[in-house]
This record gives structure tokens, sequence and C-alpha cells, in this order.
């Protein structure tokens, strides 16, 4: 019976909806990345452990800071900081000193994210401006490579590690030609192709067992973290595949004018944390295009952009900057890529 | 796009797949459902002018009898649900919080509340195209689908169209309602003479049912009754929501884009819902009037879920009464989940146009709060026109309606909410672009 006290609640339509919600997708993002923490954890031992949560702790710290300072609801339980932070560890070299860490959170969140509007508003992936800023801030800490495996990592931190704040951290160098095991030398294998001229082996880049920044030097387990996020409709595939794709054909391009100069596109793919910018970066849906073809145009973008700095740059480590300049770019990209509607007539495909 | 055709199922571009919630109803055989004890008929039924009442207060009316006649081209008459006494002429609420004139009939008890029986035989093969699209005028026959747009206005094609092919809409592609599939079950002789008489009313050669593959029984019910020129077919398309828009419908069927801003005449097609359809084979032939259309009635704490034959004008309490609803706090809704009206009251009767009256449990359909966009992409993935509803939400977020309807189409999106389906931040993205709509017409108005 439809009794008088009967509530009726009125909304428009549609009244049924399926979706994840925020959290829920952000926090998928912190499963994925689990993995690849816990194998840079094995790797480099208990100082990226301390790295990542170091860098976890501040970018929740800060966002809890700006909601309080502009009198908004705390966004923390939204996991987006969470996700910052641990992708932010996972770009730094496992002995980087803990106080920069915590600067690189504070930045990402302060000057990335909560400067232009908080989740959502941001123009760059505020982990990679976190990292931008503490790469022109400390410029030797972060290019400071320690080798993998080391003897005794999950029981003694990397001297640099826990630098006090402020003060030049301990040099490294020594320490690493003490604990590396068969000369491991610690530069990683962009820095040896462009310095050195040695080319590391791809099937060693693919699995991982080099040196390089906490949570990119695997691009087999990466592929497989982010494999879980497309099966469950949380990571657009198509960004990964672009950038992959403008990575390769960016390569090969140089690699047929001349291979004993140029590296092979399996070797620019797998090195550098390539993959997981990729990956996890590049990926970052806020700051990329939401149009079909601007997906395309800006994975290309900042795989064509990685390869040529890598080559032709002073810097090694060039996704990073690849990535910031194709998220400026995204909305002039959007503006020109418009999906043909349904239905569309000449004239009015010409007026716009 | 027509890649989409050669592999696999035939559909269209993007879409979403919705839980059906149709197993509750699809096998209940259409019931009667009792007469009022008061009918409310609102004038105003359909797209175009409301009709012109032309009873008195206390007059007595039989069931089929013309109590409202059209006026003017864009307009149909309206018959007498029920056998009784005109209560009252008056301004009622309706389902949409609108008031309308409209006639209240009090239902005589002791009537037996057969239809007046009406001298008229019509033979559509007899009848010359105009004289049988009056006939169908005559019915006050609106397309059943939802939108009520007069059905003989649709028939009137213009001298410079041609039409090739009917579609007939049998996709029934919102969640919950299950009257098309019923008609296309329980009528299919009626049916295949309303498209008859369609196909001579637009002069085409040619008929295609469409239905969802979810309704395969319906496949196999209607293919023996198909007329061997094979002037009429029936193709099973994609399970996928909004099959049923007329655009995707054609896209789906045939590979045609409906130009934007046009009608499916430009492009040879005419478009009718099954149970329109049905109608006009039922009611045509006789010279009878429409009085009852088929109603789903159904959610969770309905008790007597079911489709139900319903005379126009039944009050929604009634309806709910005899159904039953074992809740506290529901959430009402005319016509499916996903692009029906909310009721604002319970003493508003049913028209023309109510597909089904959804009870949804409250709890049920809570929703958290709106968090900010994404830019996932998800609403792009979903839009079947490819319009970018994340651009479009931002725009509307901004109140830059102008700029929605110029730069990003805003006019070619027909709220079927599938954008608002699968957005992960909760952002009411149908309500923004309808409020942008309505406020960029009173501009549009007042710019003359």
């Amino acid at each position: 019976m439809a009794k008088p006290s009967l509530k009726i609640d009125l909304r428009t339509s549609p009244y049924i909806r399926k979706a994840p919600s925020v959290p829920q997708i952000m926090r998928n993002v912190v499963y994925a990345l689990l993995p690849i923490a816990a194998y840079a954890v094995y790797q480099f031992g208990i100082s990226a452990l301390a790295l990542m949560c170091t860098t976890i702790l501040a970018c929740i710290a800060t966002e809890s800071l700006f909601s309080h300072l502009a009198n908004k609801k705390n966004t923390i339980a939204d996991f987006s900081a969470v996700v910052t932070g641990l992708l932010l560890g996972m770009t730094l070299p496992a002995g980087f000193p803990l106080w920069m860490g915590a600067v690189a959170g504070f930045t990402a969140i302060a000057m990335g994210k909560t400067l232009f509007g908080g989740l959502g508003f941001n123009v760059f992936n505020p982990a990679l401006v976190g990292r931008a800023f503490i790469q022109a801030a400390f410029p030797v800490s972060i290019t400071t490579w320690t080798p993998a495996l080391a003897t005794d990592r999950f029981i003694e931190f990397i001297p640099s590690t826990l630098a006090l704040p402020f003060m030049k951290p301990l040099a490294t160098a020594e320490w690493s030609t003490q604990v590396a095991i068969d000369g491991f030398t610690g530069a990683t294998p962009l820095s040896l192709m462009k310095f050195q001229g040695i080319i590391t082996d791809s099937y060693d880049l693919f699995l991982g067992s080099i040196a390089g920044s906490t949570g990119e030097t695997s691009s087999l387990l990466i592929l497989i973290c982010g494999a879980y996020l497309v099966a469950r409709k949380m990571l657009d595939w198509r960004i990964p595949a672009a950038v992959l794709f403008g990575a390769a054909v960016t390569s090969e391009f140089f690699y047929l004018i001349d291979p004993s100069h140029y590296p092979s596109p399996a070797f620019m793919l797998c090195s550098g944390g390539l993959m997981f910018a990729a990956v996890f970066m590049a990926s970052d849906m806020v700051a990329s295009p939401v149009t079909p073809l601007g997906i395309f145009v800006f994975g290309c973008l900042v795989g064509f952009l990685t390869i040529i700095i890598r080559l032709f740059g002073g810097l090694t480590e060039a996704v990073m900057y690849a990535i910031l300049f194709a998220n400026a770019a995204t909305p002039i990209i959007e503006s020109y890529t418009q999906p043909r509607i349904y239905g569309a007539r000449k004239k009015v495909q010409e007026k716009s | 796009m027509t890649l989409f055709n050669l592999f696999g199922k035939k559909t269209f571009a993007h879409g979403i797949h919705p839980e059906e919630y149709k197993a509750n109803t699809k096998e209940k055989a259409t019931r009667r459902l009792p007469f009022a004890p008061e009918i409310i008929v609102p004038l105003a039924q359909s797209i175009g002018k409301p009709a012109k009442s032309i009873v008195f207060k206390g007059q007595q009316v039989t069931r089929g009898e013309v109590i409202a006649e059209a006026d003017g081209f864009m307009s149909v008459p309206i018959h007498s649900p029920v056998t009784g006494q005109v209560k009252s002429i008056d301004i009622v609420m309706t389902a949409t919080g609108e008031k309308t004139p409209a006639i209240t009939i009090t239902t005589s008890l002791s009537s037996g509340q057969l239809i007046l029986e009406s001298d008229i035989q019509q033979d559509y093969l007899r009848l010359s195209r105009a004289e049988l699209i009056q006939a169908v005028k005559n019915t006050g026959i609106v397309g059943l689908g939802g939108a009520a747009f007069p059905t003989h206005v649709k028939m009137t094609v213009p001298n410079d169209r041609d039409i090739h092919t009917i579609l007939v809409n049998g996709c029934e592609c919102e969640p919950f309602l299950t009257t098309d599939h019923r008609v296309m079950l329980e009528n299919i002789e009626q049916l295949l003479l309303g498209i008859r008489i369609a196909m001579k009313c637009v002069d085409a050669p040619k008929a295609i049912i469409g239905i969802e593959d979810n309704k395969l029984d319906v496949l196999a019910a209607i293919q023996p009754h198909l007329p061997d020129d094979g002037s009429i077919s029936i193709e099973a398309i994609e399970t996928k929501y909004p099959q049923g828009a007329e655009k995707m419908l054609a896209y789906s069927l045939l590979g045609i884009e409906i130009p934007s801003g046009g009608l499916p005449s430009e492009v040879g097609l005419a478009i009718f819902n099954v149970a329109t359809l049905a109608e006009i084979g039922a009611l045509l032939p006789s010279g009878h009037g429409l009085v009852d259309r088929i109603i789903t009635i159904t959610g969770d704490t309905v008790e007597k879920s079911g489709n139900y034959l319903t005379p126009i004008g039944t009050p929604i309490r009634y309806l709910l009464e005899y159904a039953g609803v074992n809740a506290q706090e529901i959430e009402l809704i005319l016509g499916g989940p996903m692009m029906g009206m909310p009721i604002q009251s319970l003493d508003v009767p049913i028209t023309k146009a109510t597909g089904g009256l959804l009870v949804l449990d409250k709890h049920a359909t809570e929703q958290d709060d709106i968090s900010p966009c994404i830019k996932c992409t998800q609403c792009l993935q979903a839009c079947p026109i490819l319009l970018n509803p994340a651009e479009l939400g931002q725009l509307a977020a901004k109140r830059r309606y102008d700029i929605m309807e110029e730069d990003f189409h805003l006019n070619d999106c027909f709220e079927c909410g599938a954008c608002s389906y699968v957005c992960p931040s909760n952002i009411p993205l149908v309500q923004y672009f309808r409020i942008a709509k309505t406020l960029n017409r009173e501009r549009h108005l007042q710019d003359g």
C-alpha cells in the first residue's frame, strides 16, 4: 500500500549509475604500484622504503595543510595525494636524502596541485612538478645512483639517505664500490649509453637487474601492473601505447640512420624510466587530453620528445620534461582534436 | 565507422551496458488494470497543441467517445478512457509539475466499460494516403515510445522526400521496461497490420523491425508471420544502451547517420515505435480511439510487478495501491531509469507517453558527493553521439552555455544519460546540459 507517510525522493535522470568512484580509482592505482614498490625495496633495501614513505607522508601532510588553509574539506581521503607521493618516490634515486624527498613531496602538492585548485584542475602531473623542482634544486643528489642488490641493503641505509636537512649529503661513490656485487658502478644504462657509449643488454633492462630510480627498473613488472589497471578500466591503455609507439618510431628512425651511433628502439623503450613514465605518469588522466585523437597526439609527442632529448639534449632522464611539455600542450591539442560527432554536417564542420 | 558493422553484431559506436532488470516482468503476460474511480485526462498529452474539450461538466461520457478534438494539424483528439460522468474541467497538476487543463471523469461503477461501438469500418487498402493519415489522426495516436510526437505528423512526409525504409523500433533499451517486448509477443497480427498501414502512409516499399538481441523469443515468434515478399523483415542488433534512440537504430540497422538537427526523412527513413504501430493496427480498422496503453510497473519493492493494460488518465496513486509498494522511502519514475521523469505528486495521471512506472528503493539510488572532473574520458567513450561531455561539463560549470552550443554541439545531445552513468566523479552531466539548453532557448527568444 502507498501509505500517506511514504517519502518520495526527487532527482533527475539517470537514476542508476555504475562507475567506480574517484577514491576507488586512486586506491587501485596505489594497489597497482605496490608490487613495483616492493620490488624496489627488494633491490635497494630500506633506503627505498624510507624514501617512498617520506614522499607519501609529505604529500598527505601538504594536502591536509592546504585544505585547512583554504577552509575546505580535507581531500586526502580521495587517495590522490598518496598516488602522487608514491609516484614521486619511485622516480627518485634510492639513496636520495629523505629531507630532500620531503621537499619534493611538498613542492609536488603545493605547486603542482593545490595552486591550480586541487584534484582535477592541475595542468601538470604533480609528481613530475615535484621532481622537476628538485632536479633544479639538488642536481647532484638526483643523479647519484647507487647499485641495486647491495649487500646488507635490508639493515643498512645508503649513507646519503640520512643526510641532515640543508647539509650536503655524504658521497656515496666509495660506499658503492664497497657494497656492489661484481664491480657494479651504479651508473644508469642511459648515462652509460650517453657518456661512455656502453649499451646495456635490453633483456636485463626488461627484467630490471640494473641501477636506476627506485621504481623504474623492471619494465616487465611495470607492464604487468599496468595491465591490471587496464583490465579494471582504471587506466587508459591508449596513452602508454601511444607513448611507446612514438618513442619506438622516433628511435627506430635514428637507429636506421646509424645503428652504431644510436641505440636500438628496444633499449630506448626499456631504459630510463620510459616504461614507468608511459604507464603511470603520462597516463595521469587530469593532465592529458580527453579526445581520442588528442590522446594519440599527446602520447606520440611524449615519446618523440623523450627520444630527442635523450639523444641530443644534455640530460639523460628526458621523459620527465617530455611529459611536462606535453601536459602544457594538452589544451591546445584538445582544441584541435575535437571528435567528429554523429551526423555532423559539412557546413558545421567547416565552422568549428 | 561502418567497420563496427563488419565485425560481429550490428551496433553503433560507444554506448553503455547497464544491467537489464527486465527478468522481473518480461515473462508476465499483459493484464488489465481495473478502472480507477476517478480518471484525469490532461488535454495536453503530446507534442504540439493541446486538444480542445467538447464536453461539459456533468455530461455522461462513454468509453471510446471523443471528449476533446484536435486543434489544428499538430494536435490529436482525445477519447474518453472510461464510461462515466464529467466531474470537472479544470487546471490539474501533471507528472512533470506543470499545470495543464484536464477533464476529470468519475467512473461509472455500474457500467461494464465496453468501448463505444464505432460504425466506421475502414479497410486501409481502399483508403487514399491522405484519408489514411486522417484516419490515423482520428485514433488520437502519438508516439508511444515516450516522445509523444503525433504519429500522423510524422507520416506526412514532405513531397520532396522519398522514404525508402520504415524502421520499427522494438529495441526497448531502457532497463526495467518490458512493454514493447510484451506487445511484440502478444499483438503480432496487429503490429504487422500497423506496419503495412504505416508503409502505405509514407509510401515506403520496405520495413525493418529492429530488436535488441536480448529478445530473441520475439524474433522466433514474429518470423513465421512475415510476408513472403520480404517487404517486412526483423533483425536482432546488439543489446546496448541507447540502441532504441532513432539515430542509433538507423546506424545499427542500415549504417545511415541521421544528420545533426535533421529528421530521419532527410535520409529516407521513417521510424516508429512497435507499440505505436500495434495500436494503429488495432484501432484504425474499426475506427476506435486510443483509450488504454500498456505500462510496466516494476521495482524491487513492488509486490505485483508486471505489465498492465492501463486506461489513460489513471492516477499514479491508484496504480501504486493496486500493485502494492512495500517500502517507506521510494523514488518514483515515469519511464525508464535512464531517461524517465521524476514524479512530484501521487495524484497525477499517466498519459499517452507513459511507458512505465518505476519504483526505486531510495537507498539503492543514493549518490555520493560530486567530486571534480578528473578527465578520465569515460564519458567520451560512452557518448553515442561522440560528443565531449567532459568539456561540456566544465563549460557548464563556468556557465559558458553559448560556447557549449556553438562549438561543442550541445543541441545534438538527446540526454540519454550514458555520460552521467559512467562518471566516477558523480557529475550530473545530463542535468547540466538540460539547464544549458533551457537557458539557451530563453536567450534566443529574448534575442528574437
